[in-house]
This record gives C-alpha cells, sequence and structure tokens, in this order.
C-alpha cells in the first residue's frame, strides 16, 4: 500500500521539499554561528537600515546589526524552541495519554477532566497567559507553549491507546497468557507511534508559527537576541524605509512552515495511506 | 433531538467551571502583588496591607476564588488596575471590534474555501485539485502578521488604496469603517481559507468514495445534484467543527493582526494588560475568550445533528 | 434485453486488464447471476453496465454493452442519466453505507420518482406508503420521515430494494444484495428481491460470491475468474457436471456434510463446563440519556469434551461470541462458572489465571486485524512461545518452522510482515500462533467467514486434520451452517443468549427439534438441500 502511496506525484514533491527545508533548518541551526559573516549583535550604526550590499549581504537593520546573520542566528532559536517544546509536550503528553488509556476508570475520568479543561481554552490565548505568569524569556516559551499543546498530545495518545487495545491482535495476546504490561509494550506502543511521529511533525510547524506570534507581540523571545517574530516586531516602524526587513524573517518563516506541512503531509501519506 | 441539546448544554457546564478555576489559579501565579501594584511606587506597608484585605487577597483561596466567581456571575469582572474602568464594559467594548472583523473573516473564508475544497475533491489529482491543494498548503505555512504586513505595505504603502493603520467603528461612518477593516479581514481569510480548503478537500474525498455516492448516481442523478444533496452535507459536517474552532482561536490569535494594523480589538486589550500586570483585565479577558470559545463550540456541536443525524443516537 | 459483447475494463487504458473479453445475454424478466471469488472482476462488470466504475477503470473501445440494442458503453452522460434508475436499477452490499445517513427514507425514496417520472408530492407520498406497506414495513409513515441509521441492516436493505423497485425498472443489478446479513434475512431480502421483480417483470442481474445461494434462486450463471467467464450455462448443470477445473474447485469448496459421521460420541471427559454463565453489558446513565443494560448470555450450560469440535450457531446478537470470548478469559461473566481441566477460571487476570489460559487458544474472525502489523510472522508465531521458560531461543525457531510447515505455508514468509500475505495465508499464521504451544482447547470464532469459498474449504480441513494430529478440543463459532456443517461433531444451536437445542451433528441438521433450528436451515441455501425446494416451490408450499 505504502508503495502506491510513493508513487503519487504530490506526495513525491511534498517529501522532496519537505526534507529539504527540514534538513536547510537543522543545518543552519547547528551550524548557523559559524557560517553567518558577522556577530547577530554586532552593531555597525552607519550601515542603518541599509538594503542588501557587499559588506551586508541581506542589509542591516535599525541598528545596522547583519540580517543575515540575525536570521541565521533566528532559525537556531526558532529551531531550538520548536525541538524542545516537542519534546517537551510529546513526553509529558504521551505520559498522561498512556496513563489515561491503560488504565482507565478515575485516573483516566481525572486526566481527562483536566485535560479538556486546557483544551477549552483556544492555544494562544492559554500560552498567552502562561507567558504573563512565567515571564517572557526564551525558556519560558518553552514551558508555555509546551504546556498550551500538551492535551492535543493527551487526546492523541488516548486515543490511539483505546483504539489499538480493542485490537483483536491485542486480545490475542492477553489470551496468550501475556500479562498486562507485556501486551502494551509490545503490542500497543509500538502501534501508537506512527500517529505520534505524525503528530510532532504538524506540532513542530505550529510551534514555530507560535512562538513567532508571540516575539511579534513581545511576549516571546525578548530583544536583543534575535528571532524572527521579534525581528518583525522591531522592524514594523520602519516599514516604508527598509521593507527588506520586513519581507526577510517573514519568509523564513513562511518557506519553513511550508517545508514542514509538506514533510507532515508525506509522513502521514505514507505512514497511513488511508488518508 | 431535545435531550441531546439537554445533554450538550449540561456537559459545558463543567468545563466552564473548570476553565474558571484554570484562569484564577494562573491569576495566581503571577509574580508581583497585586494590591502593591495598585497603590504604585509610593505606597506605604501599611497601606498595602489594607488594600490586601479590602481586596479579599487575605482569605484562602477557595474563598477568594468563589467571591471572584460570584462577582463573575453577577457582571462584576472587577476594575482595571491601570485606569480603574469596570472590566467588562471595557471587554464589551473591544469584542465588538473583534467580533465584527473574526466573523466577517470567517464567513468569507468559509464561503470561499469549503466550495474550491470540495470541487477540488470532486476532480482528484486534477490541475485545478493540485491548484487548490498547492494554494492551500502556501496560505497554511504563511503567518498571518507577516501577510498583514506584506499587504499594508503593497496596498496601503506602494498603492496607496487603503488606510495602513487605525480603526473606525461601524456604528461612526459605515464606509470609513469598511475601509480599514479590508485590509485585516482580507488578511484573516487568506490565511484562514488554507485550513479550511484543506478540510473541506480531505472529507469531500472520504464521502465521494462511499457507496451511497454510487448509488446516488445510479439513480439517474446529475453528478451536481450528486454532489449538492448527497455529498455536501456529509462532507461538510467535519468541516463545520473545524470552521468553529477557527472562529473561537482567532478571538486570541486576532491580537497579532491588531498589532500590525493597530486596531483596539481584544486581542489587543489582552496583551496590553499583560504588558502592564493589569490582572483584572488579563484574568476578564481571558475567562471571557474561553467562554466564547466554548459556547461556539457548543453551536457547532447542535448544529451538527442537522448534517449528521446520526450523532443525536 | 441486456447483451454484453466482448466487455473488457482495463486500469488506464492501457492498464491491467480486471475483466476480459466477457460476454452473456440477459433476457427480459430472466435471472442471471455473475459467481465469483474476490479479484474475479464480477462487481466491475456490473457496475460498467451503468458507467459506474470507479477511476481509473475503464471500458475499453471495443466493449459493447447492448440495452435494447443501444450500447451504454457509448452513450454521453445525459443519455446514461435518463436510463440509470428508471430503466435500470441498482442495489448494493453494504447496507450500512449505502444510503445516504444525512437524508431522510422519504426524501432518499422520492428523489428517483421526481427526477424520473414527474409526480406530484402526494402522489410520490402514496406510491412510497403503498411500496412499503408492500415490503412489509410497520408503520410505514413513520418511516418516511425516519433516517437510516434507525434501521437494522436488514430493513435497510429492503428499504433501498423498494426504493429501486418503486420506479419499475426492466432490469435490476443486484451487487452482493444479502452478503452482509444473517442467514435469515438473508433469505428473506431474497425472496422479496424475486417477489418484487415477478410483479413487475423486471429482469435481474445478480452478481454473488455464493455458487449454492444461486442454484437456489437463478437458472442461468456465468463463472468468473481473474476476469475472465471460465463457464457459463444452467446452473444445475454447472452445479453438477462442472466443466472447467476452477468450477470444479469452487462446487467442491461449496459445503458438503463431511464424510464418515462425526466423531461427537467418540470421546468422554469434559474439558471445559460452563454452568450457568450470564453475561450483562452494563448500561450506562448520564444526566439526560441512558443506555439499557443489555443481557448477552442468559443461563447457559455447556460441556466441552476433549478433542470434540462442538460449533455454536446462532444470528448475530445471539451472545455466541460473547459466550466464545468469556471462555478465555476476554470478558468476565456476570454470574456463573467456567471451569477448565476442573478448575475454575477465576477472571483476576493474575498470574495463576495466565497460566490455566495458556491451554487455550482463540482463532478470530479478520485475519486483517487479528496479527499484528508491527511484527515480522515469526515473532508472531514464536510469540507465544516465549512464555515457556524452558525453551531456549533455537528450540523456539524450530518449533516456529515445524508449525509453519504444518500449517501450510512456505518458510519465505517467516520474514515478512502480516500486510505481504494473502487472507487466506494470515488466517493460516493466526492458527500456527493459536497450536504454537499445543493447547488443549481452541476457541475459533468465526475463522473462516472473511474469506472466498475455495480459500475458506482449505481453512476448514487445515483445522480439522490439526485437530486429529493434536487431539485439541475445538468451540467453533460461526454463523454459518455450511461451515459448521463441514467440520463439527455436536451443534448448539444460540438465540437471545440462551442455548435453544444441542445435540450431535448429524441429530441436528437431520433432526432439528427447536423451531428456530429448523427455520435456520430452512433458510441456509446448503447444497444437500438443493432440491429440497426452489424458491417457488417453497412459495407454493407455503400458501
Amino acid at each position: 500500500m505504502s508503495a502506491r502511496a510513493l508513487a503519487r506525484p504530490g506526495l513525491k514533491f511534498n517529501a522532496v521539499f519537505g526534507v529539504t527545508v527540514t534538513a536547510l533548518l537543522i543545518l543552519l541551526a547547528v551550524a548557523g554561528p559559524w557560517m553567518a559573516p558577522y556577530d547577530p549583535l554586532k552593531l555597525d550604526l552607519p550601515a542603518r537600515l541599509s538594503g542588501p550590499s557587499a559588506a551586508h549581504l541581506l542589509g542591516a537593520d535599525e541598528f545596522g546589526r547583519d540580517v543575515l546573520s540575525r536570521l541565521a542566528s533566528g532559525a537556531r532559536t526558532s529551531a531550538w524552541i520548536a525541538f524542545a517544546t516537542v519534546i517537551f509536550a510529546l513526553v509529558a503528553g504521551t505520559v498522561f495519554g498512556v496513563l489515561a488509556g491503560f488504565l482507565r476508570g478515575w485516573t483516566d475520568r481525572l486526566i481527562m477532566m483536566v485535560n479538556d479543561a486546557f483544551l477549552a481554552f483556544p492555544g494562544l490565548l492559554l500560552a498567552l497567559g502562561l507567558m504573563a505568569v512565567i515571564g517572557a524569556s526564551r525558556d519560558g516559551i518553552i514551558v508555555a507553549l509546551g504546556l498550551a499543546y500538551m492535551p492535543i498530545v493527551v487526546r492523541v495518545v488516548r486515543a490511539a491507546v483505546m483504539s489499538i487495545r480493542e485490537r483483536e491482535y491485542v486480545e490475542a495476546s492477553r489470551v496468550m497468557g501475556n500479562s498486562e504490561f507485556i501486551t502494551m509494550a509490545r503490542h500497543v506502543l509500538p502501534n501508537c507511534v506512527a500517529p505520534i511521529i505524525v503528530l510532532a511533525t504538524t506540532m513542530f510547524g505550529w510551534i514555530i508559527l507560535s512562538e513567532s506570534a508571540l516575539s511579534f507581540l513581545g511576549l516571546g523571545v525578548p530583544p536583543p537576541a534575535p528571532s524572527w517574530g521579534n525581528m518583525l516586531s522591531t522592524a514594523r516602524p520602519y516599514i516604508s524605509q527598509a521593507p527588506h526587513l520586513i519581507i526577510l524573517p517573514g519568509l523564513c518563516i513562511s518557506i519553513t512552515l511550508l517545508g514542514i506541512n509538506m514533510l507532515g503531509d508525506a509522513l502521514r501519506d505514507w505512514l497511513d495511506p488511508k488518508m | 433531538m431535545v435531550r441531546f441539546i439537554l445533554t450538550r448544554l449540561a456537559s459545558a457546564v463543567p468545563t466552564l467551571i473548570l476553565v474558571s478555576v484554570a484562569v484564577f489559579v494562573m491569576m495566581r501565579f503571577i509574580p508581583g502583588d497585586p494590591a502593591a501594584l495598585m497603590l504604585g511606587d509610593l505606597a506605604k506597608p501599611g497601606q498595602v496591607e489594607a488594600m490586601r484585605r479590602q481586596m479579599g487577597l487575605d482569605q484562602p483561596l477557595a474563598v477568594q476564588y468563589l467571591i471572584w466567581i460570584g462577582n463573575v456571575l453577577t457582571g462584576d469582572f472587577g476594575h482595571s488596575i491601570a485606569n480603574g474602568q469596570k472590566v467588562l464594559p471595557l471587554i464589551l467594548d473591544r469584542f465588538a471590534v473583534s467580533s465584527v472583523i473574526v466573523l466577517l473573516a470567517v464567513l468569507v473564508a468559509s464561503a470561499i474555501a469549503v466550495p474550491a475544497g470540495m470541487l477540488a475533491a470532486w476532480k482528484q489529482d486534477s490541475l485545478g485539485d493540485i491548484g487548490v491543494v498547492a494554494t492551500s498548503t502556501i496560505l497554511l505555512s504563511i503567518p498571518s502578521f507577516w501577510l498583514g504586513l506584506m499587504l499594508m505595505m503593497i496596498f496601503g504603502l506602494y498603492l496607496g488604496w487603503l488606510p495602513i493603520v487605525g480603526y473606525v467603528p461601524f456604528s461612526k461612518d459605515f464606509g470609513h469603517a469598511a475601509l480599514y477593516v479590508i485590509l485585516p479581514v482580507v488578511t484573516l481569510v487568506l490565511v484562514e481559507s488554507g485550513p479550511i480548503a484543506r478540510m473541506a478537500r480531505a472529507s469531500a474525498i472520504e464521502v465521494s468514495r462511499l457507496e451511497y455516492i454510487t448509488h446516488a448516481r445510479a439513480k439517474g442523478l446529475s453528478e451536481s445534484a450528486v454532489i449538492w444533496r448527497h455529498a455536501f452535507k456529509n462532507a461538510f459536517a467535519p468541516t463545520l467543527t473545524l470552521i468553529g474552532f477557527v472562529l473561537g482561536s482567532l478571538l486570541a490569535g486576532i491580537a497579532v493582526i491588531e498589532t500590525v494594523f493597530t486596531i483596539p480589538g481584544l486581542g489587543r486589550l489582552l496583551v496590553d494588560a499583560i504588558y502592564a500586570r493589569d490582572y483584572p483585565v488579563v484574568q476578564g479577558t481571558m475567562l471571557f475568550v474561553a467562554f466564547i470559545y466554548v459556547v461556539v463550540n457548543l453551536i457547532v456541536d447542535m448544529v451538527y445533528p442537522l448534517l449528521d443525524p446520526r450523532v443525536t443516537a | 434485453m441486456l447483451s454484453v459483447r466482448n466487455l473488457s475494463i482495463s486500469v488506464g487504458p492501457a492498464g491491467k486488464r480486471v475483466v476480459d473479453d466477457l460476454s452473456f445475454d440477459l433476457a427480459s424478466g430472466d435471472m442471471l447471476a455473475l459467481v465469483g471469488e474476490s479479484g474475479s472482476g464480477k462487481t466491475m462488470a456490473a457496475r460498467s453496465v451503468l458507467a459506474l466504475l470507479p477511476p481509473p477503470l475503464v471500458t475499453t473501445p471495443d466493449s459493447a454493452i447492448l440495452f435494447d440494442g443501444q450500447n451504454l458503453a457509448r452513450l454521453a452522460p445525459q443519455g446514461l442519466r435518463a436510463i440509470r434508475g428508471a430503466e435500470i436499477g441498482m442495489v448494493f452490499q453494504e447496507p450500512m453505507v449505502s444510503l445516504n445517513p444525512a437524508i431522510t427514507i422519504g426524501e432518499q425514496m422520492a428523489e428517483g420518482l421526481r427526477l424520473h417520472r414527474r409526480m406530484a408530492r402526494a402522489e410520490i407520498r402514496d406510491r412510497s406508503l403503498a411500496m412499503l406497506e408492500r415490503i412489509r414495513i410497520k408503520d410505514p409513515g413513520k418511516c418516511l420521515a425516519a433516517y437510516p441509521h434507525e434501521f437494522s441492516g436488514g430493513m435497510r436493505q429492503r428499504i433501498m430494494l423498494a426504493s429501486v423497485m418503486l420506479l419499475k425498472p426492466r432490469l435490476l443489478i443486484a451487487d452482493e444484495p444479502t452478503t452482509a446479513l444473517d442467514t435469515l434475512v438473508q433469505r428473506d431480502v431474497l425472496d422479496l428481491m424475486v417477489e418484487l421483480t415477478r410483479e413487475n417483470g423486471t429482469a435481474v442481474l445478480l452478481i454473488s460470491h455464493d455458487l449454492g445461494m444461486v442454484s437456489h434462486y437463478v437458472r442461468d450463471v456465468v463463472v468468473m475468474r481473474e476476469g475472465k467467464a471460465v463457464e457459463q450455462g444452467n446452473s444445475t448443470e454447472v452445479l453438477h457436471a462442472p466443466r472447467h477445473e476452477y468450477t470444479r474447485r469452487l462446487v467442491d469448496a461449496l459445503p458438503k456434510r463431511s464424510a464418515g459421521g462425526s466423531r461427537g460420541t467418540v470421546s468422554g471427559e469434559p474439558l471445559v463446563e460452563i454452568s450457568d454463565v450470564v453475561i450483562d453489558y452494563p448500561g450506562r446513565r448520564r444526566l439526560f440519556a441512558r443506555t439499557e443494560p443489555k443481557r448477552a448470555v442468559d443461563g447457559v450450560d455447556l460441556t466441552i469434551r476433549r478433542g470434540e469440535t462442538l460449533a455454536l450457531v446462532g444470528a448475530s446478537g445471539s451472545g455466541k461470541t460473547t459466550l466464545g470470548r468469556a471462555i478465555v478469559g476476554l470478558i468476565k461473566p456476570s454470574s456463573g462458572t467456567i471451569s477448565f481441566l476442573g478448575k475454575t477460571i477465576a477472571n483476576n487476570g493474575g498470574a495463576d489465571a495466565r497460566a490455566l489460559r495458556r491451554d487455550m487458544q482463540i482463532v478470530f474472525q479478520d485475519p486483517y486485524s487479528s496479527l499484528d502489523p508491527r511484527q515480522r510472522i515469526a515473532d508472531i508465531v514464536a510469540e507465544p512461545l516465549k512464555l515457556d521458560a524452558g525453551m531456549d531461543r533455537r528450540q523456539r525457531t524450530a518449533r516456529v518452522e515445524d508449525i509453519f510447515e504444518e500449517v501450510g505455508l512456505t518458510r519465505e514468509l517467516l520474514q515478512r510482515f502480516p500486510h505481504q500475505l494473502s487472507g487466506g495465508q494470515r488466517q493460516r499464521v493466526a492458527i500456527a500462533r493459536a497450536i504454537a504451544r499445543r493447547p488443549a482447547f481452541v476457541v475459533a470464532d468465526e475463522p473462516v467467514s472473511a474469506l472466498d469459498m475455495t480459500v475458506q474449504k482449505q481453512i476448514l480441513l487445515l483445522i480439522r486434520s490439526l485437530q486429529a494430529r493434536y487431539g485439541f478440543a475445538c468451540l467453533f463459532v460461526s454463523h454459518d451452517l455450511g461451515a459448521v456443517e463441514q467440520v463439527a461433531d455436536r451443534v448448539a444451536v444460540m438465540q437471545d443468549g440462551r442455548i435453544v437445542e444441542i445435540g450431535d451433528r448429524d441429530a441436528v441438521f437431520d433432526n432439528p427439534r427447536h423451531a428456530y433450528t429448523r427455520s435456520l436451515l430452512d433458510a441456509a441455501m446448503l447444497i444437500d438441500r438443493r432440491f429440497a425446494g426452489s424458491a417457488d416451490a417453497r412459495r407454493a408450499a407455503a400458501q
């Protein structure tokens, strides 16, 4: 079945584009500091708001800082935040989701009650509220976004566990004489991995978007450290003088999200040919 | 049917209670003493104590919660620390601004994206389908605030067709007001069309493979009758849920658009209140938005049986 | 009236052919059946008549489908739409998905009339009501306003039949119309179909996998295999003197009573003893809604002896599957005891109960969902052996290879994943897993009903030969009397949670005592009963 899905031209393009962009993002995040021509915080006031030139390939910002270097550094920030947040939401969410789906009864009801209360907030609202509590900082965003997205993971994992534990191969394992724990570890969890991977990919995109939105609102990565979102925010007053300061960070976010979304589509088609 | 509606209504009550508890608890974790904040830097220690007592902050948390929720239920959301205004009228004022933009945007986006997604599904793998899929995937990947800035740059700065920033209430000058909301609405329409079109397409494809669609064709119905009479309702049901979700999420998500276009809406109120540590406003706004979100989802749930009568069983 | 000439259907204009050069004729008012197993192309051939092929399937240019001399394969869409529904009606297999869940029954019935017959609203309603009454639906007025999900599968199939026959088409295409239904309901719907089409002089093109059933109703058959017609002719002749080698296999696969009689009385010692078992599915109470508790098994006593095959027969919802699952410990009985080898099975899931349960195994109905998709076949079969501390890796591998041979699978398959195997192969793997530890008792829950006829036969033979070799007892849960007749030593008939009749196979099949057993047997289209009565004869007898 996956062979047939792979033969579809759209999927191939999705996969190639998605993997390429994601790989570039990771490369930029890891090797950015060595590749960038300047320190992202270094001021060069004479070059203030200048467009692309030989000295500053992508121009300079309102303090004359090199835009290319700041974009590279922003990639590192965004990728790190998204990665850490996904891991945080995934680990915590999976633990609660598995507990709820596995133990059922009161544990399930309690976990789902709290979870549903969190889900009753639109995602960004919860993140904003949590940022108000934690305060704007890089680690603060990770905690806030992680907590905001965790309920979705709990829901997906629990649903997967609940549906898989009713399958006949799981019943066969019980009849065989395997303990509940072995049945869970050997047959239920491995079959939950596919939906979790797809969710993790999609979530990576959401988090990059949310982080840039928070930073744009001034409640995310605090300046002067560059992030794509706060670069847009600080450049807004100079929209008519230096449009490149607006265009470039947004383009970075859009291309990254496009790549991750396409990777997510390709993964979904590949792991779940039904869609 | 009546029983279904009652069950759904009843199920929203515990959710709302939990939401209010969550908001309350969150606000108690905000660093800083609200009483001290309210009095400003020049307060004497004794004054702070008195203020705390006056605000009920010396009571146990549970009591504080009950007092607060009791006030909320009578419409008293407290007073803003920053300017002493009553919180509820403040929220409702701002909500009037945001809700117009959000409703307009979601309606227009649905009107465009739902038919586009369904037609794409019906002509799966055609050029039109590939076009819809590509466009919606790209739109899905563009942050709304950047798209807003770009549109502002093009239509406001270079072409000069539309005002760049600001807001005029519809009640004051309708024509002028419309001019000001065009760019924010268009931005949101574009951004939200992406997920809606994709969802509409995915569910229409699922429905188009079902036997009753072939059955409808076997009756001799024309292709358009098959689509609109037999496929639309069933395929639209999951999309409706998504539209409700988008509508609710936008009430908070619109903060970024209001920042781009300097619109005094609900989202901006929340963000400014967070900056100012104006916790009664933060608390009130969060509760209000979550409440609206729950209500919107509740309405969607109640409309759903009209599209798919199976859920009431 | 319908004359199909050189019909070929390919995947895309140049792709693989799923139907290859098929020709047949159907006269006005006659019945013809296309018979074949999955992949034979019978359904696609039928769909092509109304140009309802799912893309990318297309009919080849030289195909001709002549309906009253008009070539439907060449007709423009408008012309086709005038014929669909009005002249040629179609009934589908799955009643659960072939009526639109979002539209009322009345609306769906009216649609065809409004489109093709231009009738007034009131007249459409009158006709619909009359038709619903004709098919013996209670309270037709209420039915018109109801939605499909409010009816059972059999009812939906009758309603679909009624809505199609409302237009009195000249040809009815029925695509496996009763495959998804219980035996009793199946007979009912088929009889109704024959009645309605007779009354209106409608010809029928019946698509089926069941040669036995077809021979009860239809005179002319076309046997298809991999897109080609391998044999056509009179159904009785095809059945009794098949000319083609494949038809012969198909006829052989039809359920016939195994020679040599049952072995029911041979063995003696009780292995599983069930006494007064009651199983309730609890209802749920919520604020404004409430689901009633349902009693699935209602005071059953049953003894299964060492080495025998006891068949548990009943319609869906009779509680037979629930009882089978309770014995292997998947469901806890509400009251009563189940004992195995003289020991009561505690349902607390403790290690003790687990050890006891290792001597019993289960084979499920659907071989697609009973094997873990992420495990290799070798690991699936070896898994029960891992619980045996006395076995090392090498011994396990050797045992797996032995079993594999015994269930008739080649070793290359060991390293594959379940989705790379056919349905029959998967069911063999499931059986291999069940017998790996040499259990004393196996529950087989509808083990063949998801498989093709010829594969069913092989699996039934396999179960029987393995039993002869290892002497395990088997509880064979099935709704299919044909399959039961082939493997059972004793038969227990279940209805509404109770066992209404139990006895040796031959006694139950030849001299059923309970009325329900008799009606089940009457409805089952067993080949031995071929001459007990065609549909006409039965109807004549009833009057």
